[in-house]
């Protein structure tokens, strides 16, 4: 793998961001804690600010009131001139990168946490965009490292050709991160917990980098976005099976070709018909069936992730 | 022979999906079936597949002003029809006139409605009436016909916590209740065991019209004693959440001293009181606004008479 950009300079200012979608309530109920409590996001050399980002959608329990806000940081949207007409999420978008931005500027926030959950059993998972990829994947390996007891898988997707759109994206740095399954409009406390226990070592890994630490090479396994799956529908658009369960809750593990997908109310199993295994993550996401996929398809890589050199002491913060 | 209970044989029986808009279950099915409806049909038998609320299934939204599921009183389906009436009062005016009037010798014989629960609670069958033989013959077929997945019984009897079910306008009214599945979601298995719900329950009424009798059964049920909501703040935002030995553990043994609540900040709840009780509902979505983080129940024992249909 090819060097790949890695911040210089310690991370001083931080986010960490929770309702993005209003119906996903672990990161919710975390940041609504820390704003009241928030020194579980200090550490020696930052504090990082919670934000809750769509407060609107999170007051109905619903994803979103008008247009999906983890849509809508494309630097058109953030630009174009308000008007009382404008979808809310256009508007709290353009709110958030006046906070937490502005996008692709010196003065946007150096790293962005962004939380969330999945109807999906996808376990522990870190999205991000590639070309964010050097850090975050020294971040990935430094949870795996903790032992939590669980996989913590990283999925990337290829924004090149394409603008990025992402809360996280607003920022210089950032990740996403997706915890599953859990309902809709549900707080599960073991999810609330583990939630809790990888914000704190995701700012803890900023707080080693901030301090000068040096991270060596390393090979790791990640997931990389391909494509997307539609559940099979009638001309109409009707839904006339879906997510077989053989496939159901089989995040991240492999799909070979002839494999069952999908159950049809008829009866009948769907085969997967691609030709190379791949590896369906977001399988059976609530919040897909609107978007027109019943899971994505990633390829399983093996990447060599170059050192994460330390700061030099003259970039590093004292304590 | 001792107290057969004779009985009018079933004429019209109807199943409803989406009553809650966002409970896929239900509503797929019945939509399949109103393409494709082979499954359902019993000789002699009109059983009519029907979405009770088209508009918050398109929105996949549990209702779109109220719950549809709690209005089925006379003094609503009595109202007035006017714009400003809520559109589920609106709906289950037009409901009760297609399959009612409640209370009325016109009403359908039995209403199957479909639901699903983000809580653990497998198969439930929600009975209404405890003395009512022909229901509880039914649920005593569909259990046997299942086992060995388990299937309960919850019986919302009670003075102040029974509510106005949509199904409430048949003589005989049942609500099948499947989880865990979240909202927004459907599930293949889920699904499967709904259809298989449906169907031993459609076999249980042709055996019935075709004279078969039933002897006396007895099944157990879980009561509802009371609600239980969440710990609140000041501001009435949720201060605790299901404890982790609580959560998925629907119809297991409560005991006084065991966690129920874990606060943000790590304090624990526990069960006050001096009975076990058995949880259900734990942790479903919907009942966040309705202040229920679950419900306690108690376990009883329903015995019915043999009935048999009175036409042999």
């Amino acid at each position: 793998m090819s060097s790949l950009p890695a911040p210089r300079e310690p991370l001083r200012r931080v986010a960490v961001t929770g309702g993005t979608h209003g119906n996903e309530m672990c990161g919710i109920y975390l940041i609504r804690h820390w704003l009241q409590a928030p020194g579980e996001l200090q550490r020696a050399s930052f504090s990082a600010m919670p934000v809750l980002a769509n407060p609107a959608a999170t007051a109905a329990c619903r994803r979103y009131v008008d247009r999906d806000l983890n849509r809508t940081f494309t630097l058109t949207l953030l630009s174009s001139t308000a008007t009382p007409s404008d979808p809310y999420e256009v508007t709290r978008a353009q709110e958030l990168n006046r906070l937490l931005g502005p996008k692709g500027t010196d003065q946007a926030f150096d790293f962005v946490l962004d939380l969330h959950n999945t109807t999906a059993n996808t376990g522990v998972c870190l999205i991000s965009e590639a070309s964010h990829s050097a850090f975050s994947l020294h971040l990935c390996h430094y949870l795996q490292l903790q032992s939590l007891g669980v996989p913590c898988r990283l999925l990337q997707y290829e924004t090149s050709g394409k603008e990025t759109y992402s809360v996280e994206s607003v920022s210089k740095d950032g990740i996403c991160l997706e915890l599953g399954p859990q309902p809709q409009g549900v707080l599960r406390a073991d999810l609330f917990s583990q939630m809790r226990t990888l914000v704190a070592s995701i700012l803890d890994f900023i707080e080693l980098f901030n301090q000068g630490m040096a991270f060596p090479a390393f090979e790791m396994d990640i997931y990389r976005v391909l494509g997307s799956v539609d559940f099979p529908r009638t001309a109409d658009g009707d839904l006339t099976g879906t997510v077989h369960p053989q496939l159901q809750d089989h995040d991240f593990e492999p799909l070979r070709p002839g494999e069952p997908i999908f159950k049809l109310f008829s009866g009948e199993d769907v085969l997967y018909e691609g030709n190379s295994t791949v590896y369906p993550v977001f399988i059976n996401e609530a919040a897909y069936y609107e978007k027109h996929v019943a899971f994505l398809k990633s390829e399983r890589i093996r990447v060599q992730v170059p050192a994460l050199p330390g700061l030099t002491s003259s970039s590093t913060l004292a304590p | 022979m001792t107290s057969c209970v004779a009985e009018e044989p079933i004429k019209k029986i109807a199943i409803f999906g989406g009553t809650h808009g966002n409970e896929l279950t239900g509503v797929f099915l019945v939509t399949h079936w109103l393409k494709n409806g082979a499954e359902i049909q019993r000789k002699g038998l009109e059983v009519k597949p029907f979405i009770t609320n088209p508009r918050a299934v398109e929105k996949c939204a549990r209702y779109i002003d109220c719950d549809l599921n709690r209005v089925f009183n006379l003094e609503n389906l009595s109202k007035e029809l006017s714009e400003d009436l809520p559109y589920e009062v609106r709906r289950a005016q037009e409901i009760n006139d297609l399959f009612g009037p409640k209370n009325s010798d016109n009403s359908y014989d039995v209403v199957f409605d479909l639901h699903n629960t983000t809580s653990n609670m497998g198969c439930t069958l929600i009975l209404e009436d405890s003395r009512n033989d022909f229901l509880i013959q039914m649920f005593h077929y569909i259990k046997t016909s299942l086992a060995p997945l388990p299937c309960y019984v919850y019986l919302i009897e009670h003075p102040s916590l029974k509510y106005s079910t949509t199904r409430s306008i048949a003589k005989y009214p049942v609500g099948i209740e499947v989880g865990p599945q979240p909202q927004g979601v459907l599930r293949a298995d889920i699904l499967d065991q709904m259809r298989r719900m449906i169907r031993h329950a459609l076999d249980f009424i042709h055996h019935f019209n075709e004279g078969k009798e039933f002897p006396p059964c007895a099944i157990e049920v879980y009561k509802i004693m009371e609600k239980v909501d969440y710990p609140r703040n000041e501001s009435g935002e949720v201060a605790a959440v299901i404890h982790p030995s609580l959560q998925d553990q629907d119809w297991k043994p409560l005991n006084p001293g065991d966690p129920v609540f874990v606060s943000l900040d790590g304090k624990i709840i526990t069960l006050g009181g001096d009975c076990t009780v058995y949880p259900v509902f734990v942790n479903e979505a919907a009942y966040y606004e309705k202040k229920e983080a679950f419900a306690k129940t108690t376990k009883l024992t329903l015995n019915a008479k043999s009935i048999r249909s009175t036409l042999h």
